[in-house]
This record gives C-alpha cells, structure tokens and sequence, in this order.
C-alpha cells in the first residue's frame, strides 16, 4: 500500500506539489490526470525517491520513502517505472535489457535472470526479439520492453509516468493492451496518463491535478464522466 | 681507401627492427595509460562541478597546447637536474601517455556527458545503484559512442611517438636517422620507415572499423 500525506515539493521557489494526500491499496490502479506543470510526473519521481520532498511522508509498505535511514536502491525494487522515454538500453540486445538489473541488482544467476527475463517479454509480446538490438524496434516495442525490464524486477508496484505520450499514434494502442494485461494480472499501478478513454476504462480511482494540488478525486465516473469543480470540466473539455 | 659512409645492408635488419619493436612498445605504453587515466579524468570532469571542472581543465590545457617536443625535453631534463635521471623509454613513456591522457579525457567525457540523464535515471529506477550505473550504462555507451574518436588520438599517439627521439629514445625514427648518417640513402631510408609506421598503425585503424560494424546498431 502507498499512503502519500501531505507532501510539498520545490524546484527553488517553484512549489510544485502544494500538499498532496493520496492512498493506492494493493491492485488498486491509480489514475493521474492533469494538465502540464501540474505536477503529477512530479508525485511519481516523488514516489520512487528520484526526488527528495520538503515536507510530508510518503509511505510504501511501511518503508517511509524520505526517511534518511531508508536504503533507497531496495526500495526502488519494490517500484517499477516506466517513463515517457523508453530508454532502452541500446549496447545490450532486448533480452539482455530485460535481464541484466535481474542479475545485478537481485544477484539472480545468469540462468535464472535470463529464465525471468524471457517470461516477461514473452508477457508484452516481445517472445520473437530476444537477440534484436532495441535501437531496430519501434517506439511501441521499445515502451514494451522498457514494462517487461521493469517487470522482471518483480516489483510490487508500477509507476507510468505519461509512457504513450512520445509515441505516434498508431504505436498507443499496443502500448496500452500491456497496460491492460497487467490490469488483470491484478498489478497496482499509478498511471500518470493523457489517454482520458483509457484511464476511464481500467482505473478505479482517478485524481486530477491542478497547480500541484489535487483538485478532484473519485471513481472515474465522478471525476472523468460528472466533474463536479469548474477546472476539471475545463481541463476534459480541452482534451476529450 | 675505404668509403666513409657504408650502403644498407641486410645487416642493418636487426638494428631497424629494434625500432620498430620500440615505437611499438612506447606506443602501447601510452595508449593503455593514457586511455586509462584519460577515461578517469574524463568521467571526474563529467561529474564534478564547474570549479573542480575549471582547475583540471586548465591543466590539461596546459599539456595539450604545449609542443610535445617541449614537453619531452622539459620533462627530461629538468628530472635529470634535480638528480633523479629517467632512462629515455620512461621519461618519454611518462610524457607521451599524459599528452594522450590529456586528448583521450576530453574525448571519454564527451562520451559520458552523451548519455542522457533519464537512460541514468532509468537505470536508477529499476534498483540499480549509483557505480552500477556508471559501469553497466554509462561507460559502455558512452565509450561506444566516442570510440572513433579514441582511434583517432591512439593513432596520432603512435606518430607523435617519433618526436620521443629527441631525448635519446632509440624508436623507429631515430634509427632511421643514425642510418640515414652512415648511408646517405636518406630516400630509401625514409620511404621505408613510412612503411613500417603504416604497417603499426593501419592493423589499429582495421580493428577500429570492424568494431565500428560491430557496434553499429
């Protein structure tokens, strides 16, 4: 479970997250709507301690995140991400990608990170790419297999920060299908998306963001389909 | 009465040889540390802020734009004044590999500052740590991406290797010279000696381009 109270973030003087309160329950899927600087990819490099916060905790299983006793590089097991660009790793070939943090990081054997990278990309549909260099994929394939090297990591948790906004528009709809799949593999996800439709269909609890506070939050049914505040039926005016 | 200067001859073979074998050792010699300390230097510049960035810049400014023949003969003598004399091979080792390390660090921290901070982040993010990073990620593509341009420094190093003949380094040029003073046969002598630097240097520069195919993706 991850409880986010009350958290403050600044760039300098720019306050980007005003204090914000969230909880994610296990195979709860999360999704963040909002408009640009509204500081929702902001909240997820929060989450994964790429950012450090000026007041408030956030909490991921018990482990407090900021807490300068937490041993933030095992934490990060626990979270996937993925983000906007793939970065694929382009020296080491697809099932090399998928498999080299597993045999690093968790010290697997070579064997057995190979064994769980194959299973996750064969998971994503990249089953017939294994020795392909990433670069010769396309931007679809490349954000699948940025998922699977998340995946292969075991984590308990997935973070996406806006993964379909660098993708032409053909390329989504494969990229979105992994995001389903996961979904009924009863994955807990908080997904910081453009794709309206898409988060209507598959999230159980979606938050806008306005100016770093969390103007609306609810069912996508409250939010996306009866926004009762003046600012989010703006903001899904704008982009539906 | 005999001539005062005798022709080339196969006797002279050895003698060139050791040459070569000469140029080729001091060569690899300054190659190996000057990519060394070269891919250090460049990744403390890559990570170190503008101050620390400044300082070491300044010195490496300093032993890029002074002739390597100064350098040479500064470097030998004044060790041999303050008494502690270096046999030639390691006065010249000594300088030719921090030339080279002054070249090859600017080129290796390009290299580092080519790979994007979010490729960093990514593999932050997937549990890895910090040296991890820099030894799974950064080093190999960046290292990649800036090996033209390290080929292009190691072989200039194996020319500029020459000019460590004029501390008393008994390399190919300098052989050739000490031939050309007995034969006068400064022609054949010379065309000879471009050959053999070809012959050292043109198996680098064909290992470089088959890597560069292999590394093409």
């Amino acid at each position: 479970m991850i409880n986010i109270r009350n958290v403050h973030k600044c760039f300098g003087d720019l306050e980007v997250l005003k204090g914000i309160d969230l909880d994610v329950n296990k195979g709860e899927v999360l999704s963040i709507i909002g408009g640009s600087g509204s500081g929702k990819s902001t909240l997820l490099y929060c989450i994964n301690a790429i950012e450090n916060i000026q007041k408030g905790q956030i909490i991921v299983d018990d482990i407090d995140v900021h807490a300068k006793k937490t041993y933030q590089d095992k934490l990060r097991q626990k979270l996937g991400m993925v983000f906007q660009q793939w970065n694929s790793f382009p020296h080491l070939t697809v099932l090399e990608n998928a498999a080299l943090a597993p045999r690093i990081v968790k010290k697997l054997s070579r064997e057995e990170s190979i064994e769980v990278a194959k299973q996750e990309l064969e998971h994503v549909g990249l089953g017939d790419k294994f020795d392909v260099y990433p670069t010769k994929m396309s931007g679809g394939q490349q954000q699948r297999l940025a998922i699977a090297r998340a995946l292969a990591m075991k984590p308990d948790y997935m973070l996406f920060d806006e993964i379909t906004s660098a993708l032409d528009p053909e390329l989504v709809g494969e990229v979105l299908d992994t995001l389903r799949l996961l979904r009924e593999d009863g994955m807990t996800m908080i997904c910081v998306t453009h794709e309206i439709a898409f988060a209507r269909e598959v999230s159980d609890q979606v938050a806008f963001f306005n100016e770093g506070i969390i103007e609306e939050m609810g069912t996508p049914e409250q939010v996306i389909s009866n926004p009762q505040k003046e600012t989010t039926q703006k903001f899904l005016s704008k982009v539906l | 009465m005999g001539s005062l200067f005798t022709p080339l001859s196969w006797n002279d073979t050895g003698f060139i040889l050791t040459g070569v074998w000469n140029t080729v050792i001091i060569s690899v010699v300054a190659i190996g540390f000057g990519t060394l300390l070269g891919v250090i230097v460049g990744f403390i510049r890559a990570e170190s802020n503008r101050l620390v960035n400044t300082l070491l810049g300044g010195i490496l400014d300093i032993f890029r734009s002074v002739p390597l023949i100064i350098q040479l003969i500064l470097f030998s003598t004044y060790i041999g004044a303050i008494g502690h004399p270096l046999e030639p091979f390691v006065a010249g080792s000594i300088v030719l590999s921090l030339y080279s390390m002054a070249f090859m660090s600017e080129v290796f921290r390009s290299g580092f500052e080519s790979v994007h901070k979010s490729m960093q982040i990514a593999a932050r993010s997937l549990g890895m740590s910090y040296w991890q990073t820099i030894f799974y990620i950064r080093l190999p593509i960046g290292l990649r991406a800036v090996f033209p341009s390290w080929l292009g420094v190691a072989l200039s190093v194996i020319k500029d290797s020459a000019l460590v003949s004029v501390i008393g380094y008994m390399e190919l040029l300098r052989t050739s010279d000490q031939l050309i003073s007995r034969t006068q046969q400064p022609l054949e002598i010379l065309i000879g000696v471009g050959i053999f630097y070809f012959i050292i240097s043109y198996p680098l520069s064909l290992y470089g381009r088959y890597v560069e195919r292999k590394m093409a993706l």
